[in-house]
């Protein structure tokens, strides 16, 4: 650590790294009421614990790319941040914003919250993904423009490198289109429609800014590659991120009251996304082969190669599994995408997140490197959680092809029910995965508290 | 890449390329604007079915179904469920929830009175009359 403003980053990967915890409890919860469909009804339905699933993943990530913000603006401007006391202060209320959050969906029925926070005036409420009342999309909008203040004016007066400005520009375009969840027609297509511009251009466009910005920062420090070539590199793989990302919003409207011709646009856009993604894999790997130091954390240098190798699998092998039209129309909105969407937020968002933590957290707490024992559980906590992984998309991935098949292309559908109870087996061992998964977080939680055993070092 | 392939050339194509086809990507929105009204639907939205959509929206009913194959897979899609079940049918579904079968999937009662029944009512028939390309394959959805 550079600069003693940095630290303001570590409670940031406090709160991802505990709100992490939160959202897998209750993936294994949801995981159970596929099998139990009764489990913990009423106290905890289905769409309440979905919500606090997905929300608490949304939540975690955005504390992971602001640490990371916070952590790499200073160095890479040369100086400390504009605002350690904003970022503090900042910190305090989004945690508060997004606990209130989770509590208020636990505690009171969802129509209950919507009336008291004012769904009624500006409703923005009950959209996938977007389900926070009012007060904390506002909340949301605050703290990221207090932090993209803070974290400008840094810059501004600093050494501007291209990997800050690309952080920057990505972190800019997350607060733009959230903008957008505050749009919400009566015209469900239009709703739908303008809905993507939110959830598409993060996670396919804006977000993938940050991705490359963060693991380009990481290969820096760890392979000591000349930053010139992990710069060129970086530009290009962003520069086909939105080039066919930014149309592939394509693969969006094919069955939502859109015109046909995004079937076309869509397809062909989309089938292009998986080459950034590539790129990115040859990149960590590229750099970490012309490695012109040794760093001590190979813990880290695992979680970049596997941001690299995951996230191309994750979103673009099994994106454009089923991002053909034609393929599309029979997989829409069936557990094809449950498998993409879980291994496509692993393998590219969870994974950048804690490739950062992995790198910055140790020297944070004032070394270069954790213990060899602490490194040796993280990567046992990488294995874990990556085949994991890897097993839930897989088993999803059959219980999809079986659903597709019985409901959707079969001589005699049948009914939704009446296929999911074919698909138990694979909701079975998906359950298990998930259990193996969280097992492997636990490791790494514990990973954070081993100390180097005195004896070995006399 | 190396040579004449510099970080500035690289730099260019982000730029040129991310504003290129964020603009074609404006201009094929602003033609499907143009294009929604003969597939949207919109001539039957109704303030009966602006309020369904809100009781919709308010008892997240996404969080289990998909609605045009968007939203949770937890339970069935609605997005064709007017044509599939029928309007008394849906009424008669949605009071009779939970089932309280053991290890069955259960959906909440949302209490609901007659006229926010009515309005659901027409938010499906609304949706279903939406062209979807023919989305889903079947009436199972």
């Amino acid at each position: 650590m550079k600069y003693q403003s940095q630290a303001v980053a570590k409670p940031y990967f406090i709160a991802a790294i505990g709100l992490f915890i939160g959202q897998i409890l209750f993936g294994l919860i949801m995981g159970l009421q596929y099998l139990w469909g009764d489990f913990l009804f009423p106290a905890i339905p289905f769409n309440v614990a979905r919500m606090v699933h997905t929300n608490l993943l949304i939540v975690w990530l955005l504390f992971g790319f602001m640490g990371a913000a916070y952590y790499m603006i200073p160095e890479e401007a040369e100086r400390e941040l504009y605002s350690p006391k904003l970022a503090k202060l900042m910190f305090w209320v989004f945690l508060v914003a997004g606990a209130l959050t989770v509590v208020s969906y636990l505690a009171v029925p969802y129509a209950t919250l919507a009336k008291w926070s004012g769904n009624g005036l500006v409703a923005t409420m009950g959209r996938e993904f977007l389900e926070q009342p009012l007060y904390t999309k506002v909340g949301i909008v605050v703290v990221a423009l207090v932090f993209l203040f803070n974290i400008s004016m840094t810059l501004l007066a600093g050494r501007k490198t291209s990997i800050s400005l690309v952080m920057i520009l990505g972190l800019w375009g997350l607060a733009v289109f959230f903008l957008f969840s505050f749009y919400n027609p009566n015209n469900l297509v239009k709703d739908k429609y303008y809905w993507w511009w939110v959830v598409h251009l993060w996670v396919e466009g804006v977000w993938e800014l940050i991705l490359g910005a963060m693991l380009a920062f990481v290969l820096v420090k760890i392979t000591g590659v000349d930053r010139e070539v992990i710069e060129k590199w970086l530009y290009v793989i962003i520069a086909m991120t939105l080039i066919t990302g930014i149309i592939g919003t394509g693969h969006h409207y094919f069955w939502i009251g859109t015109p046909a011709y995004w079937q076309w646009w869509g397809s062909i856009f989309s089938a292009l996304e998986p080459i950034p993604f590539f790129m990115m894999t040859v990149f960590a790997f590229n750099m970490v082969n012309r490695r012109r130091r040794e760093h001590p954390n190979k813990a880290a240098t695992l979680w970049a190669l596997g941001t690299g190798v995951m996230s191309f699998l994750g979103a673009g092998v099994w994106g454009f599994l089923h991002t053909l039209a034609p393929v599309n129309y029979y997989t829409h909105g069936s557990q094809i995408t449950a498998a993409h969407g879980h291994m496509a937020f692993y393998g590219a968002y969870v994974m950048v997140v804690i490739t950062m933590i992995s790198y910055a957290m140790p020297l944070l707490r004032g070394r270069e490197a954790n213990s060899n024992r602490a490194q040796v559980l993280e990567m046992w906590s990488f294995w874990l959680m990556t085949i994991a992984m890897v097993f839930i998309t897989l088993f999803l991935t059959a219980a999809g092809i079986l659903q597709v098949w019985l409901q959707r292309i079969s001589a005699t559908p049948m009914s939704f029910m009446d296929t999911q109870d074919q698909l138990r087996l694979f909701y079975w061992l998906r359950e298990f995965s998930g259990v193996i998964f969280a097992v492997g977080l636990v490791l790494y939680v514990i990973s954070f508290f081993i100390k180097e055993r005195k004896t070995a070092n006399a | 890449m190396s040579g004449s392939f510099t970080k500035a050339t690289a730099r260019n194509i982000f730029y040129g390329g991310a504003a290129f086809f964020f603009l074609l990507f404006l201009a094929l929105t602003f033609d499907s604007q143009q294009a929604l009204p003969k597939r949207d639907n919109s001539q039957n939205l109704t303030p009966q079915v602006i309020r369904g959509k809100y009781l919709w929206e308010t008892n997240d009913c996404i969080g289990c179904h998909t609605l045009l194959g968007e939203g949770a897979y937890f339970a069935p899609e609605l997005g064709n469920v007017y044509k599939r079940r029928g309007p008394d049918f849906i009424k008669a579904w949605i009071k009779a929830q939970p089932t309280g079968t053991p290890g069955r999937r259960q959906m909440p009662n949302f209490h609901f009175n007659d006229q926010e029944l009515d309005d659901l009512v027409q938010f499906f028939k609304y949706t279903n009359g939406i062209n979807t390309n023919n989305w889903p394959p079947n009436i199972q959805g």
